[in-house]
């Protein structure tokens, strides 16, 4: 078990290793694509280029540049800001991930929730109204664009109908610490928990129906039947148990990308200053040391959902166990 | 102990009604071991998945009477059935590869079936499974309790599927070819195994099979069905030594001989079954009988002193 976990770990270095390489040669590298000329401006004269290039360190080798990067993100972390300089990027990362995971946190509880409530009273339900009805409810979610939903859900809450008795108790856009407002933390993130789940809400809940389904018609089930349990329990323990682990490979896989900066519409939408608008800002004016540094957080929590996904198989499935 | 009368089990298919049983009546009476042959498709299947109440495809329509110890089970409610099911009429099916559910140990479920039926706690329920893996002599039954469907093989399941079938003591076991799936050494320890338990318990059995020697190896009385009916019935001797039907004795003359001169080549039965959407109207085996004449157009019923045949051929006497 140690071993597997050791292993795992040492997996988890190298796909961050090649994706930061990756990246770092994409962006500093790649034939064309000059940091310095961007920063030094249009039209700028070879001297200044030259001044620039000394005064960032992008004079020196590749590799040199590459190591230099990695050891003021993981040793120093006084990695600064190539267009506010002096700004420190790895404080500023770190400032963003409370934020990012408040909102993808509480959205995935939600999804998670309802998409296995919707899952399993439509496959239960199938062919029935009710069925018809949540799937193309399902549908409808898929179909919102998560950055038109948030807009609408903002116009209702915060404009039209905030001075109801039904929004009243929104606050205004923008995120609250945990630790110092609980209620504020909890209140503001209420309508983009909702507006980021819907999306997977319908999604999860169609691919768990469509899993449900495949499964009741297998062999063991009929044992159940034969065995005469009750219909409940054979949908719950033994359909569900089964189709769970497509679910919760889907979930490995979007868990991750949304911590990792993929909650951004949402964010920009509801002015939360997360991974995802950090990001997005560093991108809108090339500042490389953030997406360098922002790019290797999403890496780590993509990787880290799915070695916890590995983790939830072995629980959820004895075959992977022994291979 | 189980009286089936007239049993109709149709499928509403867009191609019309599929008639998969087509008027079946039998018995089994306590603790006899009734023998149930026939190709693929001739319903032996679909008759006793009614019997269990288990087709549950909302296009199928199920006629006539099933009367189980007195109890009409046709149109019972499905919470009654359930009661029923595990505790007084068992199953085992054919695949013991997917018989059982991947994620859970054998015990478990075994003990799931004895916690649905009776009142009993967990640990006495899985004393209870690991008493019944050894009555199917599975070696060191309180370790394989602990263990995953994957990690046994196909005749270890089969047993434990058994053992499953067993717990609650039921009256009335239906062996859906149990052993058709397995090698033969195997085949020959689960018959065996089933001729035991079936004397331990005085259960009364239903075995399935498209295996005459199967057939004759465990059954006390045989019924031999095609296209949806039965074609002949009566005792393993009686089948055996004077076989009323064409199609029984067809299907008897397509086994290899033991003794005697090596025939060149297996007789085999010209011609496959009928499409059960368009049955013939008379005798369903007439297209393919050797024997056919001018009466098999009409629908033969079963006649027959010792053993009964649905075959104009044959005199009633």
């Amino acid at each position: 078990m140690l071993l597997a976990l050791l292993q795992r770990l040492g997996q988890m270095l190298f796909v961050m290793l090649g994706i930061s390489i990756l990246v770092f040669l994409i962006f500093f590298a790649t034939p064309g694509a000059d940091p310095a000329s961007r920063i030094a401006g249009r039209g700028a004269s070879p001297e200044i280029l030259e001044a620039v290039r000394k005064s960032f360190g992008l004079d020196q080798p590749f590799y040199v540049q590459y190591f230099v990067m990695m050891k003021k993100i993981f040793i120093t972390g006084d990695l600064t800001s190539f267009v506010n300089r002096g700004w420190k990027v790895v404080p500023a990362v770190l400032d963003t991930i409370p934020v990012t995971l408040s909102l993808v946190i509480g959205a995935a509880v939600l999804w998670v929730i309802f998409g296995l409530l919707i899952g399993l009273v439509a496959a239960a339900t199938r062919g029935s109204w009710l069925d018809k009805l949540l799937m193309i409810l399902g549908l409808i979610g898929i179909s919102m664009p998560v950055y038109w939903l948030g807009e609408v859900m903002n116009l209702i809450t915060q404009s039209r109908f905030h001075d109801t008795w039904m929004f009243s108790w929104v606050p205004p856009l923008g995120y609250k610490n945990l630790t110092d407002d609980p209620k504020g933390w909890f209140l503001t993130l209420i309508i983009p928990w909702i507006t980021l789940s819907i999306l997977y809400i319908g999604l999860y809940g169609r691919v768990l129906r469509a899993s449900l389904i495949e499964a009741m018609q297998e062999d063991y089930i009929r044992t159940a039947r034969a065995k005469g349990l009750s219909e409940t329990r054979i949908l719950l323990r033994h359909a569900l148990r089964t189709s769970l682990i497509s679910f919760v490979t889907l979930f490995g896989l979007d868990f991750g990308a949304l911590v990792g900066g993929s909650a951004l519409l949402t964010e920009v939408v509801f002015n939360l200053q997360g991974v995802g608008k950090l990001t997005y800002d560093a991108l809108q004016n090339l500042d490389l040391p953030i997406i360098m540094t922002t790019v290797i957080y999403a890496s780590f929590f993509v990787v880290m959902a799915n070695a916890l996904v590995d983790v939830v198989y072995i629980l959820l499935d004895p075959r992977v166990r022994t291979a | 102990m189980l009286a089936v009368r007239d049993l109709r089990v149709s499928f509403r298919t867009e191609q019309g009604l599929m008639q998969a049983i087509d008027g079946v009546s039998f018995d089994v009476a306590e603790g006899e071991i009734l023998g149930v042959v026939g190709e693929s498709g001739s319903g032996k299947t679909v008759s006793l998945l009614a019997v269990m109440g288990l087709i549950n495809d909302p296009n199928a329509v199920i006629e006539g009477s099933i009367k189980f110890r007195g109890r009409e089970l046709v149109g019972l409610s499905p919470a009654e059935m359930r009661k029923l099911r595990g505790r007084e009429i068992a199953m085992i099916f054919q695949d013991p590869m997917t018989a059982l559910t991947p994620v859970y140990t054998i015990g478990w479920q075994i003990a799931e079936q004895i916690m649905a039926h009776e009142k009993v706690g967990k640990a006495q329920a899985r004393q209870r499974a690991i008493d019944l893996l050894a009555e199917v002599n599975i070696p060191n039954p309180s370790e394989a309790v602990d263990r995953y469907p994957h990690q046994l093989s196909g005749g270890m399941r089969q047993r434990a599927v058994i053992a499953m079938a067993l717990s609650c003591n039921p009256v009335l076991l239906v062996a859906d070819e149990p052993t058709t799936a397995l090698d033969v050494t195997v085949q020959a320890q689960i018959l065996d195994l089933v001729r035991k338990l079936q004397r331990n318990y005085k259960s009364a059995v239903v075995f399935i099979t498209h295996d005459m020697g199967v057939i004759a190896e465990i059954a006390d009385r045989v019924m031999v069905m095609y296209g949806g009916r039965i074609v002949e019935r009566g005792t393993k001797r009686d089948l055996f030594l004077d076989p009323q039907h064409p199609y029984t004795r067809a299907l008897l003359d397509s086994i290899p001989p033991l003794e005697g001169k090596r025939p060149k080549r297996l007789r085999s039965i010209p011609g496959s079954p009928p499409s059960l959407l368009d049955r013939p109207t008379g005798c369903s085996f007439g297209p393919r009988c050797p024997q056919r004449f001018e009466p098999c157009a009409a629908k033969p019923e079963l006649v027959g002193a010792t053993n009964a045949a649905a075959c104009f051929l044959v005199k009633a006497s």
